[in-house]
């Protein structure tokens, strides 16, 4: 081989090379950060996953928060909500947030944050009811999620302040009273979440009265599990319409399976 | 002096807007370079971030479309990498380590550390196959011009701390490191900006050879076939349109001019000769 077609060769198996180690660098660093699960996102956001490969980090909705119309000024400090995530916010980089306890989502009307977007990463197809009909009422940012072990209602104390707090008042969070049994003669008040009108906006965890917010707004696919098609409310027909076309076939195959159930009874657990 | 401050200006403008549009609701230009919203109607897209978006799988909007067409035009016709150059603010922080580098002698007296200049074009192709396997814009994670830009408008965090990487790599290690031997973007803005029609001219009957250009170019490659060669364009295609070499000849031998493709090149033919 003559030495300049072996000097191309070689550098181009150097770069090659170069290029493998820094990618895979790259790609290991961008793996760990690209899933920040706990991120709660501006209305009509996309499935986090659709959201991180949509939005370009150009901050246009955080734009439009900022000089929106219905600006709150909560002891002479504008408040505002969305944040394009920095080095060191535990979100992942450029991309637009909110953090629920100090800086919860106030539901304008108009939604400027989610038509601000130009890629799609927000989009009002996220934040529709079955009809179609899209506002903010219909957000899906979160859902709330009670603690009941720091949750002071729940101790029998009176509070109500996420209740209160709600904008989707008595649909979102209900109150339901309850007899106190350790004094025979006082309610409990607790707070229940509905998640189908929760929006995950989060006034309710801003609002909460204990150290550290005993109701808490999650990300719905952190929190929120799926009962699938083996379970139906059969007093209700719009949760048989669900799993009307499910599949029959529902048997699960695990390595016990295979025998018959009474055999696996019978043959009880063998544990060393 | 006259373009140095001139690229300040616009540099500093453009960083001004977006911060008026964050802060005071300015509808001039909002955004950040990923992408801008000029006059609250025409939008800007970052021809990369949108290329990195398409491999990760996203589907692209008609306001990406119409806003990579848009500087993919301007820059195509500007071009030269008058980005880089003109609007990034890394350039800023290159700029002045680049500065310090030839007022403290760093190249005469420190260790050689050398890449090649063609790395930011395998790191374009190799973000590309990262953006495709990861399912995100790789770029993005860690762009520099990002977290400045965005540090600027929206608050920095610990991004100080890549901008300060950045500027001691210039500094101490590579001689133009970041902008003219790894940035990706940089490596983009080459390519699209390849036939672009302003380029700066060299007048060899002028020129004494005297290296200050060379000295003060940050793609001094570009310069090296023409200068006190032959009269002609800076063809390379990395020239960032920057003018500092017209700015520090002292014989008048450099300035910026039309390209034109379809009678000038006949034109140098026979100036060359």
């Amino acid at each position: 081989m003559d030495k300049k077609r072996r000097s191309f060769l070689v550098g181009l198996a150097q770069a090659a090379a170069i290029s493998t180690v820094g990618g895979t660098l790259a790609a290991g660093f961008i793996e760990e950060n690209k899933d920040k699960p706990l991120t709660l996102r501006p209305p009509g956001a996309l499935d986090e996953k659709d959201f991180m490969k949509t939005c370009i980090r150009c901050g246009l909705c955080v734009d439009a928060c900022k000089t929106r119309e219905n600006i709150y000024i909560v002891d002479g400090v504008k408040k505002t909500t969305l944040e394009l995530a920095k080095p060191g916010d535990d979100a992942p980089l450029g991309t637009p947030f909110f953090i629920a306890r100090t800086n919860p989502c106030y539901m304008c009307e108009d939604i400027p944050c989610m038509y601000a977007c130009p890629t799609g990463a927000l989009t009002p197809e996220k934040c529709q009811n079955d009809k179609g009909e899209v506002a903010i009422d219909y957000a899906k940012m979160g859902v709330a999620v009670i603690d009941p072990s720091s949750c002071i209602a729940y101790w029998g104390l009176q509070c109500t302040a996420c209740y209160r707090a709600c904008p989707e008042l008595d649909k979102a969070i209900t109150i339901e009273w309850r007899k106190n049994k350790r004094t025979g003669k006082h309610a409990y008040r607790i707070p229940i979440v509905h998640e189908d009108a929760c929006t995950g906006c989060g006034m309710c965890e801003e609002a909460c009265v204990t150290e550290k917010a005993a109701i808490q707004i999650f990300p719905r696919e952190v929190v929120l599990g799926k009962a699938g098609d083996r379970y139906v409310k059969g007093w209700d027909a719009k949760d048989q319409q669900r799993v009307k076309n499910a599949s029959t076939d529902t048997t699960t195959k695990t390595g016990r399976s295979k025998k018959s159930a009474i055999d696996n009874l019978n043959q009880g657990v063998n544990w060393q | 002096m006259k373009y140095l401050i001139l690229r300040r200006i616009t540099q500093i403008a453009i960083l001004l807007l977006y911060v008026g549009a964050n802060v005071y609701g300015w509808k001039i230009l909002e955004g950040n370079l990923s992408f801008s919203m000029l006059f609250n109607k025409i939008p800007l897209a970052d021809p990369y971030a949108v290329l990195q978006m398409l491999f990760a799988g996203a589907a692209i909007s008609m306001d990406m479309v119409i806003g990579t067409l848009i500087i993919l035009f301007f820059y195509g016709i500007i071009g030269g990498r008058a980005y880089c150059s003109w609007v990034c603010p890394v350039n800023m922080v290159t700029d002045l380590a680049a500065y310090l580098r030839r007022k403290l002698n760093i190249d005469k007296d420190g260790k050689r550390y050398m890449i090649s200049r063609k790395f930011r074009y395998w790191a374009f192709g190799t973000l590309l196959i990262v953006s495709f396997v990861t399912g995100v814009a790789a770029f993005e994670f860690f762009s520099p011009i990002g977290i400045l830009t965005r540090g600027i408008v929206f608050g920095i965090g610990f991004g100080w701390a890549f901008i300060l990487a950045i500027f001691l790599f210039d500094l101490f290690i590579v001689k133009n490191g970041w902008c003219g031997h790894m940035c990706p973007l940089g490596a983009m803005y080459s390519v699209i900006g390849s036939k672009s029609i302003i380029r700066v001219k060299h007048d060899a009957e002028a020129c004494t050879n005297c290296g200050e250009c060379k000295q003060v170019c940050p793609e001094k490659d570009v310069l090296n076939p023409v200068i006190n060669k032959k009269s002609d364009f800076i063809h390379g295609i990395e020239c960032t349109n920057c003018g500092r070499c017209i700015e520090v000849c002292n014989d008048n031998a450099l300035k910026f001019s039309i390209r034109s493709f379809i009678k000038g090149e006949k034109d140098e033919k026979v100036i060359n000769k």
